[in-house]
């Protein structure tokens, strides 16, 4: 990262990527996001999909709230998040059955859970016996770059599990996700998927905080897969391609960062997730109004 | 803080406005829970909360930009929330939980890249990680007071246009249509609000942090929405609230060691909890006379 191996790289970008690739910390980086980011983009599909996001939204300040719950109670931070997140999933998923809640109550509700985050990260870094003044900003905002090698095993192995079961249920789901009448008299059982899948959305918002962060992760569930939504409309490439913008998102953020030190890697990544968007956005409206009009009619 | 109560009231009470930052923050914390709570009153009406949400998210690159740029925070909180609240006009309609799946994808796409905007201004001006967290969460100290008289002018216009709009905004959110009929300039009497609520995220946002900022917009608004619906006591209802949430969460913070953000979102929280559960328990019981059975249906509805 010195200034003399900048200017070899402009010279061979052949050297200075197996420059990068000789720190362990980019390859663990690239390896664990990865693996997080074809989960975000399979699960983040169904997410827009379903018009869930704020879901996702609330599911990143549960997992706030459950790492400092953990950190506060002497835990890895990972644990509470992973449970705060799932439980959180599996309630939100079995009352969204009866429409009981609008948007007030559900904002003032996880406006709350996160004030008791707040509250956890007072009590941890007042009574905490280690002292880890960083933990604030990496739940946030995402630590890609801290990752040890067994943590990235640990996220890989979690990513894998997840990503078999999202493409386990995708069927269904998405015929659910489509007419959830008829597929509901088809004897698919809509709502315990819907449970179910909120849950994998929780696993996945506690894998996905720990490369963006909690606050950032929901924008990589969206962006991608509303970016693919956009590029194609068969469901299916769609899906892979929401995993591919993601993956591609992770990958471009950690060049980015690892070039110009000064930019944040979650940044990075956040900056690249959104451009794609737009790109996606633009070259549809490009097209809709290149077509005849009676094609943009369609849209 | 964590200065520890004595049990002489009056004595605490002495105590804690004997340091002038705390009298700063209940000076910022009233202005700020009036103009929050009548603004909050017309946007829980109009069902725009995630609106609210999403501009208050937006101050905080502006604040840390602000920050960054070593300008006074209240500069880039106002500057983007405001900017954020004409962008929205600008757009097509239905910004809310109601909008379309592609929609809260875009919604939810720019929130996060506004917080990653602002978290790399924070990392840009190096050594601020800790006042992230007051300007995510929001904090006591360090209320200045050109900081509250910044508040009180951007109050004051804001609530006399509020009146000056009042009557013809009420009627806009019940019911568009008609209003249009009737000659009221809905589209612009939309836009106008807009730009009142970017003036009240800003001001919230300086008191509970760009991420609380439910706990005084929306909160003490729907609390009053669940009590009565009568416009006037609403939204004097409402005022009270965010009155109390805001001086007993302020007085919180500055006895224990635990910050605003978590005291005003328990306290705003446990209101609206409560209101919900005696007007569940009032619907049960039967329509009590005074409440007429839509009063808390605008803010509930879908459309």
């Amino acid at each position: 990262m010195s200034l003399q191996s900048e200017r070899f790289a402009v010279a061979n970008p052949i050297s200075a990527l197996a420059d990068m690739l000789a720190h362990p910390f980019i390859v663990h980086a690239l390896l664990a996001g990865t693996a997080i980011a074809i989960v975000c983009g399979l699960v983040g599909y169904f997410v827009v999909l379903r018009g869930q996001v704020f879901a996702g939204d609330a599911l990143g300040h549960v997992a706030y709230t459950g790492a400092f719950a953990a950190l506060a109670l002497g835990l890895d931070l990972r644990i509470g998040m992973f449970a705060a997140t799932v439980g959180a999933g599996l309630i939100l998923g079995l009352l969204g059955g009866r429409s009981i809640a609008d948007d007030v109550t559900i904002g003032t509700v996880f406006s709350w859970v996160l004030g008791l985050g707040v509250f956890f990260l007072a009590y941890y870094t007042t009574h905490g016996s280690t002292s880890n003044g960083a933990a604030n900003v990496n739940v946030l905002f995402g630590s890609i770059f801290g990752i040890s090698t067994s943590d990235m095993w640990a996220a890989v192995a979690v990513a894998a599990v997840l990503a078999v079961a999202m493409l386990t249920i995708a069927r269904p789901l998405l015929f659910a996700s489509i007419d959830s009448a008829v597929a509901g008299a088809a004897g698919v059982p809509v709502r315990a998927l819907g449970a179910l899948f909120l849950a994998l959305v929780g696993a996945t918002a506690a894998e996905a905080s720990q490369i963006v962060g909690a606050l950032l992760l929901f924008g990589l569930l969206a962006a991608p897969a509303a970016a693919a939504r956009r590029f194609t409309p068969d469901p299916w490439r769609a899906l892979w391609l929401a995993a591919l913008l993601a993956t591609a998102s992770v990958w471009a953020g950690i060049v980015i960062s690892y070039v110009a030190p000064a930019l944040p890697v979650s940044f990075a990544i956040m900056t690249v997730a959104a451009a794609l968007y737009a790109v996606s956005f633009l070259r549809h409206t490009w097209a809709r109004s290149a077509a005849s009009p009676a094609h943009g009619a369609v849209m | 803080m964590g200065y520890g109560l004595s049990w002489d009231l009056a004595y605490d009470v002495q105590l804690m406005f004997s340091y002038p930052f705390m009298v700063n923050a209940f000076r910022a914390g009233t202005i700020v829970a009036v103009i929050a709570a009548t603004i909050g009153w017309f946007m829980v009406l109009r069902a725009q909360s995630f609106a609210g949400h999403t501009l208050a998210v937006v101050g905080f690159p502006g604040a840390a930009a602000a920050t960054w740029l070593g300008v006074a925070t209240g500069y880039g909180y106002f500057g983007f929330c405001v900017a954020g609240a004409l962008v929205i006009a600008a757009l097509p309609q239905h910004t809310g939980r109601n909008a379309s799946a592609e929609q809260s994808a875009v919604i939810g796409t720019v929130q996060a890249f506004a917080l990653a905007c602002g978290y790399l201004f924070v990392s840009l001006y190096k050594g601020f990680l800790s006042g992230m967290t007051n300007l995510l969460f929001g904090t006591i100290v360090g209320v200045t007071n050109t900081q509250v008289l910044v508040l009180l002018a951007s109050a004051v216009p804001c609530l006399g246009v509020l009146i000056a709009i009042g009557r013809p905004l009420l009627f806009a959110s019940i019911d568009p249509d008609l209003a249009r009929a009737r000659g009221v300039p809905v589209r612009a009497v939309g836009a106008l609000f807009l730009v009142l609520l970017g003036v009240a995220a800003a001001g919230t946002s300086q008191v509970t942090g760009s991420l609380l900022v439910f706990a005084l917009l929306v909160a003490p608004a729907a609390t009053a929405h669940k009590l009565t619906s009568r416009p006037s006591v609403g939204i004097a209802a409402a005022i009270v609230l965010a009155l109390l949430a805001t001086w007993i969460g302020e007085t919180l913070a500055f006895f224990t060691v635990y910050p605003i953000g978590f005291w005003v979102t328990t306290v705003s929280f446990a209101g609206y909890l409560s209101a919900s559960i005696w007007r569940a328990l009032a619907d049960r019981v039967g329509r009590s006379p005074r409440v007429s059975a839509p009063a808390a249906a605008p803010a509930g509805a879908r459309s």
